[in-house]
């Protein structure tokens, strides 16, 4: 088979971009997206130009790397999975693919097809842990999990942090991907302790990274590649809600121990 | 020549650990913030060294060349981690689990670091469920276990088909959070290009930044690397496209000592090759072979379709083979079988380099709902990667390359033979051996980070101090410096005809070929050849187009390419210079004969490899001699005190 | 900060104020619908019920306050989160799918304006009775019935027997109906009362509400525009006849209402 690639280049985020045609060569059905990627950019280099830039890594739909909105659906058709499960016999023979990165104002592009997603990071390091020191946990069984919760956590921990939902998100928003950390320690008795200061930290630093808000259109969910429930979400804002009427917790009183 | 101490501690085995704490140089606390560590990766071990280290106080710089640390390859491990907790009521100990590793590891792994890893991988599950990693549980609330290939108890701790996902988000989260509280600095798009070795200690490093392009320089009073392994340098590979041993094998040039390079794992299940595109192998998960069955067709060339094959028209071969173990055996067994059944021509696919891995039995017995419930993943990766329905037709698998036991060369404080260099996780060669059980990486990498690292560090940072650390304006620092600028500058203005990839592409060939599953002397001699003419072709020939100050994935990948083909050269030759058979590393000139009385004894199968304990009861540690100059061979007796190095049997 | 400022800087307490103010119209919405149903119990039932209100202005003034409060926060936040939407995304996509959504839940913002616009016709129309949007030229206020009471059933009658007006109705109820279909379950999802159980539960609910909403509101000007109420103007019209029978009544304004020129004339 064969197919034309209508492709974002950009040379780094301060030049314009503009799309480019690429005519595949002759393509192996079996072949994965980013694989078919290969083959093209193996080609212009072969012809002395530029390969395009495009994230990827473990091609196995697990370190969220690969990004790509494919034919205007991030990860391409197929729901469920990443940008490098999908392989080119999803597509017509002669098929035109509009390529473009992922867009949004918090992801700013880097190069061709390549976003940061800086912003994620820097949510999870205002609240998306659970504080605990090596050496000090109690025994793993010495507190019983139910099996619902613990599942229920499981699944919103899927997360692989692509970046999907923004990009799906009319609004670019990131709300599942907080919502998916906040709920899967939330949901487990470990992470009570720091469970609303947690939710607050986080979403301030969501709303600081210039990310929009939730319209519930539930785009982010069917495009997600660990098919994450919306439900989420509003476990988060019930959550938020709460933390925000407990209000800020005392500041402990000064001076220390002698 | 480098001296190799292994700085085992004295004692009992089962003491030497908590001896061996006991008797460490301590930092105190308000030192500790004095010092400043340099980390480099965020897998499993180097995210969980960095958290720690940061926790205890010390000033913790982390770089990875990923966007963020969580994209580490640990996140793709699938069936779970290991740990003596005996929680299954089934036997297991402490000493248990260490005598399966050892034994595992085909008595080529230092006796003290696997019972310290044994011993430490009950407090790995602590730690984890307490940061909220969300493990397999049963109904009563209790952590739920699975059993996993060369053990007879069910101490596989797992979280789905997720665990090194899990795992690893889990040690990023307490990354996360000291990044957060300002104790560990991480960068990111940041690649190791040199060590930096002032006055014989490693003091820092040369760093690259991907998206900039931008050289800087960085110093330390100690540097970690833990960088994972380098089975990439078979270009087909279960691990990541950017995985790669340019952090190693620039230490390596530095003088930090390569040991056993041969020992490369072929894990047996993946999903066989289907085209010369292909960028990736993908592993299915071991834990499917316990309730999956292997089988090929007695006859050769059988074209049938697998459910026209009668009952007993299929050769079960674990089974038959390894009767204890079954589908079970380790996975150094469990590929060769595979091969071995596909060599004579009994493999299946339009390849025929392929065995069935076979769930109708299961289906029967427990129902496709339960069948579904513990590998749903997996069957849809299956499903989604070569269009198949494994619920109705049996998966076709083949053994690809998966893990490397080798790596730098560690004393027992993880610590290589260039004082400050610290190497932990799949980048150190020290706990499994020539052969790796599975859901025990996940172990070794967070038992070196959380616990074995922040122990033993302060060893060595006691005897420095931080007043005394260089500049990076330091000569050393310097020099590397031009050197990584001149390297980087020869590679673009080879303006050669082969691009980086197709270079990887022709050294994976010439190793798969000769330094595989199988090896012999002919076949590793002339490997050693062509990868020194590739390595002759690529410095001719290579082509990088763009430049090196901008966003420039050909460039990364013709330095990773580069240094792969000069580790090749040297797994080669280690493989050349073992003449024994152990584990993952099997010459064909060393293996049991129907004859031999072990064979008739029914301790091993025809085929079986063969140790030479006499010969190669050491670890080989090779030390770089310079450009163009043959490497040098270093010996680590391994010296074993309370186990007894035996014929290793599965039957 | 205090709770008031957090709730407005926060994307998620800006979510909370549209669901409140979104469910106080809720419910201001399903009222409404009831008072004005009764309409189907004859004049005397619902001028009865708009005299009450009317005359009990310690529930009206506080009522019409609020949901003018509600209407104007919901407007406010929901311009506020749409500019912030905008503003993250700021280079659109060549191609663009809509991933699932529905219609409904993309165009919340149009759907509103809509509504928002029939609604001040809404009031200009009934409310304020402003006799240049009604067709008639008329001062609606001025309907009276037997018991001086001011006559809501011929209002509305003759309100919806313009073709027009109850056609923009139908469409504005269409809308707020859409509207709704989406914005009840949002307002559960926005204040995190939803779960993967209750979620289907609640989504099962604001279809149904809208169609019931929506079957309600448009009963009326489909009954009026089918010939409801028309008795009751004829009969109107008779008594007014009788009383003013002096003078000749003017076909042509259709303004046959007895009570209405008696009004007229005593002034």
């Amino acid at each position: 088979m064969k197919v034309r690639l209508k492709v974002w280049r950009q040379k780094n985020s301060g030049s314009a971009g503009s799309f480019h045609i690429y005519e595949t060569p002759d393509l192996n059905p079996n072949m994965s997206f980013l694989e078919m990627l290969d083959v093209i950019n193996e080609q212009l280099a072969e012809r002395g130009q530029e390969p395009i830039a495009f994230d990827h890594d473990c091609r196995e739909g697990i370190c969220g790397t690969c990004s790509l909105v494919i034919d205007g659906k991030p990860h391409g058709p197929h729901p469920g999975v990443a940008t490098c499960q999908t392989y080119m016999r999803s597509f017509k023979d002669g098929d035109e693919i509009v390529v473009e990165p992922f867009r949004a104002k918090a992801f700013p592009l880097i190069k061709d097809l390549v976003v940061s997603r800086k912003a994620f990071d820097t949510i999870l390091q205002a609240g998306g842990f659970i504080t605990v020191r090596a050496g000090s946990p109690p025994d793993a069984n010495a507190i019983l999990v139910a099996k619902a919760d613990s599942d229920l956590a499981m699944d919103a921990a899927q997360c692989i942090g692509c970046g999907a939902c923004v990009a799906a998100c009319r609004n670019a928003s990131a709300m599942l991907f907080v919502s998916a950390k906040v709920s899967h320690l939330g949901l487990l008795p470990q992470g009570q302790p720091e469970r609303y200061t947690r939710v607050q930290n986080m979403v301030e630093a969501m709303d600081a990274a210039g990310f929009g808000n939730c319209s519930v259109t539930g785009a982010c969910e069917a495009v997600c590649p660990k098919s994450i429930s919306i439900d989420f979400i509003a476990r988060m804002n019930r959550d938020y809600a709460v933390a925000l009427l407990k209000g800020d917790s005392k500041k402990p009183a000064g001076g220390g121990a002698g | 020549m480098a001296t190799l101490k292994s700085n085992i501690p004295s004692g009992q085995l089962a003491q030497k650990w908590t001896k061996h704490r006991f008797e460490s140089k301590l930092v105190n606390p308000a030192n500790k913030r004095k010092y400043k560590v340099i980390v480099v990766g965020a897998g499993l071990a180097g995210a969980s060294a960095s958290a720690t280290l940061a926790d205890l106080g010390y000033q913790v710089d982390n770089f990875v060349f990923h966007d963020s640390p969580r994209r580490a390859h640990s996140i793709a491990a699938q069936g779970g981690i290991n740990a003596a907790k005996n929680y299954q009521n089934d036997g297991d100990s402490v000493h248990r689990l260490f005598y399966d590793t050892i034994k595992g590891g085909d008595f080529r792994a230092r006796e003290a670091n696997v019972h310290r890893l044994a011993e430490v991988s009950v407090q790995i599950i602590d730690q984890c469920v307490a940061q909220g990693v969300p493990f397999a549980r049963e109904y009563g609330g209790l952590l739920d276990n699975r059993s996993f290939g060369g053990a007879q108890v069910s101490r596989t701790f797992y979280a789905r088909g997720q665990t090194g996902q899990q795992l690893l988000l889990g040690a990023c989260s307490a990354l996360s959070r000291q990044v957060g509280l300002g104790g560990v600095k991480s960068h990111t798009h940041a690649e190791m290009l040199d060590l930096v070795v002032v006055d014989g200690h490693a003091k820092g490093m040369i760093v690259r930044n991907l998206q900039t392009g931008e050289i800087t320089r960085h110093g330390a009073d100690a540097v970690v690397l833990a960088t994972g392994g380098y089975g990439n340098v078979f270009n087909l590979s279960t691990y990541a496209r950017g995985s790669n041993a340019t952090a190693i094998w620039r230490a390596y040039r530095r003088g930090a000592c390569l040991a056993n390079p041969c020992y490369t794992q072929i894990h047996p299940t993946c999903i066989p090759v289907s085209g010369d595109y292909q960028s990736k192998l993908t592993l299915m998960s071991e834990s499917l072979r316990n309730d999956g069955r292997i089988w090929v067709s007695k006859k050769q060339a059988d074209r049938r379709l697998p459910h026209e094959i009668p009952e007993e028209e299929r050769d079960y071969y674990l089974e038959r083979m390894y009767r204890a173990f079954g589908n079970l055996a380790p996975r150094d067994i469990a590929s060769r079988a595979a091969k071995q059944v596909c060599d004579e021509g009994r493999g299946v696919g339009e390849t025929g380099l392929g065995v069935y891995l076979d769930f109708s039995e299961s289906i029967r017995r427990l129902g496709e709902d339960k069948v579904r419930e513990r590998y749903g993943n997996l069957f849809a990766i299956y499903h989604e990667i070569t269009d198949e329905d494994a619920y109705k037709t049996p998966m076709r698998i083949y053994p690809a390359v998966h893990y490397t036991m080798g790596g730098l060369w560690v004393d027992y404080n993880l610590m290589s033979n260039i004082p400050g260099l610290f190497v932990l996780g799949e980048a150190n060669f020290s706990d499994h051996g020539a052969n790796r059980l599975g859901a025990s990486a996940l172990m070794q990498g967070l038992a070196d980070g959380y616990f074995v690292l922040p122990a033993t560090l302060s060893n060595y940072l006691a005897t420095q101090k931080p007043e005394n650390r260089v500049t990076i304006e330091h000569a050393a620092f310097r020099e590397a410096d031009s050197i990584v600028r001149q390297s980087l500058q020869r590679m673009l203005e080879t303006k050669g005809k082969r691009t980086p990839a197709s270079f990887h592409k022709e050294l994976g060939k010439i190793l798969w070929d000769h330094c595989g599953m199988a090896r012999n002397k002919a076949g590793l001699e002339k490997a050693i050849q062509k990868t020194a003419a590739l390595r002759e072709e690529y410095s001719k020939n290579i082509n990088v187009m763009g430049d090196g100050g901008e966003w420039n994935q050909a460039l990364e990948q013709a330095g990773r390419v580069a240094d792969f083909i000069e580790l090749g050269e040297l797994m080669c030759r280690d493989a050349l210079h073992r003449e024994e058979s152990c584990g993952g590393h099997f010459r064909e000139e060393f293996q049991y004969t129907a004859s031999d009385p072990e064979t008739q004894q029914g301790l091993v199968n025809p085929g079986d490899v063969r140790r030479d304990d006499e010969r190669f009861a050491y670890v080989a540690a090779w030390e770089y001699a310079g450009k163009g100059r043959a490497p040098t061979l270093n010996k680590e007796p391994l010296a074993y005190e309370e186990v007894h190095m035996t014929t290793r049997s599965y039957k | 900060m205090n709770l008031l400022q957090r709730v407005w800087q926060s994307s998620l307490g800006k979510k909370y104020l549209m669901a409140l103010t979104g469910a106080a119209l809720f419910l201001f919405v399903v009222g409404h619908m009831m008072g004005n149903l009764q309409v189907f119990l004859g004049p005397q039932a619902i001028n009865r019920y708009g005299h009450f209100l009317k005359t009990t202005p310690e529930i009206l003034w506080p009522a019409r306050i609020g949901l003018l409060a509600c209407v104007g926060l919901h407007m406010i936040v929901a311009v506020a989160l749409v500019a912030q939407n905008r503003a993250a995304r700021p280079v659109a996509y060549a191609k663009v799918r809509a991933h699932g959504a529905t219609a409904a839940s993309r165009t919340m913002i149009w759907s509103g304006l809509i509504i928002l616009t029939f609604v001040i016709y809404h009031l200009l129309h009934y409310t304020l009775t402003l006799p240049s949007v009604n067709g008639y030229g008329l001062d609606f206020s001025t309907l009276r019935d037997e018991e001086g009471r001011h006559d809501i059933f011929a209002m509305i009658v003759m309100g919806f027997q313009k073709w027009p007006v109850s056609l923009f109705y139908f469409v504005a109820v269409g809308l707020l109906c859409t509207h709704l279909g989406h914005g009840i379950g949002s307002m559960f999802q926005s204040l995190g009362l939803k779960n993967n159980v209750w979620g289907p539960r609640i989504a099962g609910f604001a279809r149904a509400a809208s169609v019931l909403l929506f079957l309600g509101y448009a009963s009326i000007p489909a009954a009026v525009l089918g010939g409801f109420g028309g008795g009751h103007l004829e009969e109107m019209r008779r008594v007014a006849q009788q009383r003013d029978s002096a003078a000749p009544p003017d076909q042509n304004r259709m303004v046959p209402i007895g009570v209405t020129n008696a009004a007229g004339k005593e002034k």
